[in-house]
């Protein structure tokens, strides 16, 4: 699977700015994805997180307004080139989302949806088992695999997405507060879940949950709005370091909640 | 003062149970005048019409002796019509809203367009009449066929059919196409195998509507020119026609009291055809709304 050295960056951001129309709401974002490490990228409500993430995977190419400058390099190649078709590198690149959004068809076709769409040939039941084992959903639903997703809880419908996106076989997955709608007990189990998976995948989350961050994450982003809102990148390193001696003062100030 | 306040709340529950009670009332008045005037209708043409809705009734051509008259030739044009004006307002209909909903770009244009559509739905039948003589009869040079008589009413139920199937669509949330983008789908992939299915019984819906209004028009397959006596079934798409209400309409013209028996068995014979379709299309959408839902 994994197409890039254990060493070397699978996301790398150069110099990223990115607008809706006129306003530009992150600028000069500079900082990498490790492989198989976990990512957080922590800041205020409206501070660009997910805007950042949806550069990751080209899913801001689906707002109209949206565009940006400078490159987002993806195991060494620019994702934004001229020749690069977005649905190409999407499968690779597998997205969570902040509300669990199964598809309204059974719990089987959910997670075969992804393969089926990318032309797999093989056995789709072996991969469709083998993906919903990993999401740590497999006790949980092996008997009812054709009963509708929906009738899943909250929490069994995130990690229904999470064994969707893996399906596919990715390379990094991307998640967008992915616990934001969870309850304490389903929001442990994905913690755990994001831990397990980082032996085989690099992952991003997005989050405002600062203890969140801290518990799960190596790398942390802290993107903040300066007083022009357009945010910027204000420190991006092991997140041992940024939670226990923080470079930039308003990093602190916002890790300790003494903030606006 | 604790005691006054709460007086006071009992006095307006009870004033609110009464007006909730009023409107109760009035509500079942309404709907019962409704059903009432339904049911008169009915029971009128039931009375008027049952004796002779009989298999030799189906299966004979019109004549100028009432007792031998029959409504054959008009049950299969109606029947040939409207699956054919259904089948191409269902096509064009939802490829029309799925361009506009998920292709064509948020501009003035769009709004017009879609402002248009609105005003098409409203436009009296009988335009669509003079509008399906000029163009497929005389132009297209189809004669006065069940092909012309189909696209008619197709015309004439296409905006029914998008405006219905471009609600249904948008009631698909974007979560669910975000989901088939982030795995790699392509938009076509996208469209068919996750939007269509979630925003079909919506369609459905739109469908029928749709094909109730045609089933019952007169006005528009007259000026196109449907023939009111045919002693013959519909052979062919070229084969030229009748449909029921046309039939009807000629028999309740007829000064002898044996036609107005005839009309009111064709009537029946209409409600049967109409309210069987309905069926159908709702036995479809729910099925597949169970399927959706699990
Ligand atoms: N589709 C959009 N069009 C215009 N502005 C947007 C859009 N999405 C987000 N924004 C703006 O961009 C900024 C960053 O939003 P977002 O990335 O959602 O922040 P976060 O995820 O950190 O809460 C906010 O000011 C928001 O209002
Ligand atoms: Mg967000």
């Amino acid at each position: 699977m994994k197409s890039v050295a254990d060493n070397s960056p699978i996301i790398e951001t150069r110099d990223l700015n990115v607008y809706y129309g006129p306003t530009c709401v992150i600028s000069g974002v500079d900082m990498e994805v490790e492989t198989h490490k976990i990512t957080a990228i922590i800041g205020p409500s409206g501070s660009g997180k997910s805007t950042l993430l949806r550069c990751f995977n080209r899913m801001n190419d689906l707002i109209p307004s949206f565009h940006m400058t400078g490159s987002v390099l993806f195991a060494g190649r620019d994702l934004y080139d001229a020749g690069v078709d977005p649905t190409e590198i999407r499968y690779q690149i597998g997205m969570v989302f902040q509300r669990p959004n199964p598809f309204p068809k059974s719990i089987f076709d959910n997670v075969a949806f992804g393969p089926r769409v990318n032309g797999f040939r093989g056995d789709m039941n072996a991969l469709v088992e083998d993906s919903i084992r990993r999401a740590a959903l497999w006790d949980e639903v092996k008997d009812r695999l054709k009963e509708s997703a929906l009738s899943l809880s909250g929490g069994q419908q995130q990690r229904l997405c999470i064994a969707r996106a893996l399906a596919v076989q990715p390379q990094i997955i991307l998640m967008d507060e992915p616990c934001s709608a969870l309850d304490p007990i389903s929001t442990l189990a994905i913690e755990e879940l994001m831990r397990e998976l980082s032996n085989d995948y690099s992952i991003v989350i997005v989050t405002h949950n600062m203890q969140q961050a801290a518990r799960v994450s190596d790398y942390t982003a802290f993107l903040n709005p300066g007083e022009d809102k357009t945010s910027e990148l204000i420190e991006f390193d092991e997140t041992r370091q940024i939670f226990t001696n923080p470079k930039d003062e308003r990093t602190e100030a916002y890790i300790t909640g003494r903030f606006g | 003062m604790a005691d006054v306040v709460r007086g006071q709340f009992d006095r307006r529950v009870n004033r609110r149970r009464l007006y909730g009670q009023i409107f109760h009332a009035l509500c079942l008045i309404s709907i019962l005048i409704g059903l009432g005037m339904l049911a008169l209708l009915l029971v009128d043409i039931f009375l008027d019409g049952w004796r002779r809705v009989n298999w030799e009734f189906l299966t004979s051509f019109p004549s100028r002796k009432p007792e031998q008259a029959g409504i054959q030739a008009a049950l299969f044009g109606s029947i040939y019509v409207i699956a054919l004006a259904g089948a191409l307002a269902f096509t064009l209909g939802v490829a029309a809203a799925i361009y506009l909903e998920e292709y064509a770009s948020r501009n003035w244009v769009a709004k017009v367009i879609q402002i248009n559509i609105a005003n098409l739905a409203g436009v009296p039948s009988i335009v669509y009449g003079i509008l399906g003589l000029e163009i497929f009869v005389r132009y297209l040079a189809l004669g006065k066929s069940v092909l012309a008589g189909s696209f008619t009413l197709a015309l004439l139920v296409l905006p029914i059919v998008i405006i219905a199937s471009e609600e249904a669509i948008r009631a698909v949330p974007p979560s669910i196409r975000e989901g088939g983008y982030a795995l790699g789908a392509t938009r076509w992939q996208t469209i068919w195998r996750l939007v269509l299915p979630q925003a079909f019984p919506g369609i459905l819906t739109g469908v029928i509507l749709a094909v109730s209004r045609a089933i019952g028009e007169t006005a528009p397959l007259i000026v196109m020119g449907a023939l009111t006596f045919v002693p013959f079934t519909p052979d062919g798409p070229m084969s030229r026609f009748t449909v029921l209400p046309i039939q009807i309409f000629n028999w309740v013209s007829r000064p002898q009291e044996g036609f107005h028996e005839a009309a009111a068995a064709g009537i029946i014979v209409l409600l049967v055809v109409l309210l069987s379709m309905n069926a159908l299309a709702v036995l479809l959408r729910n099925r597949f709304q169970r399927r959706l839902e699990g």
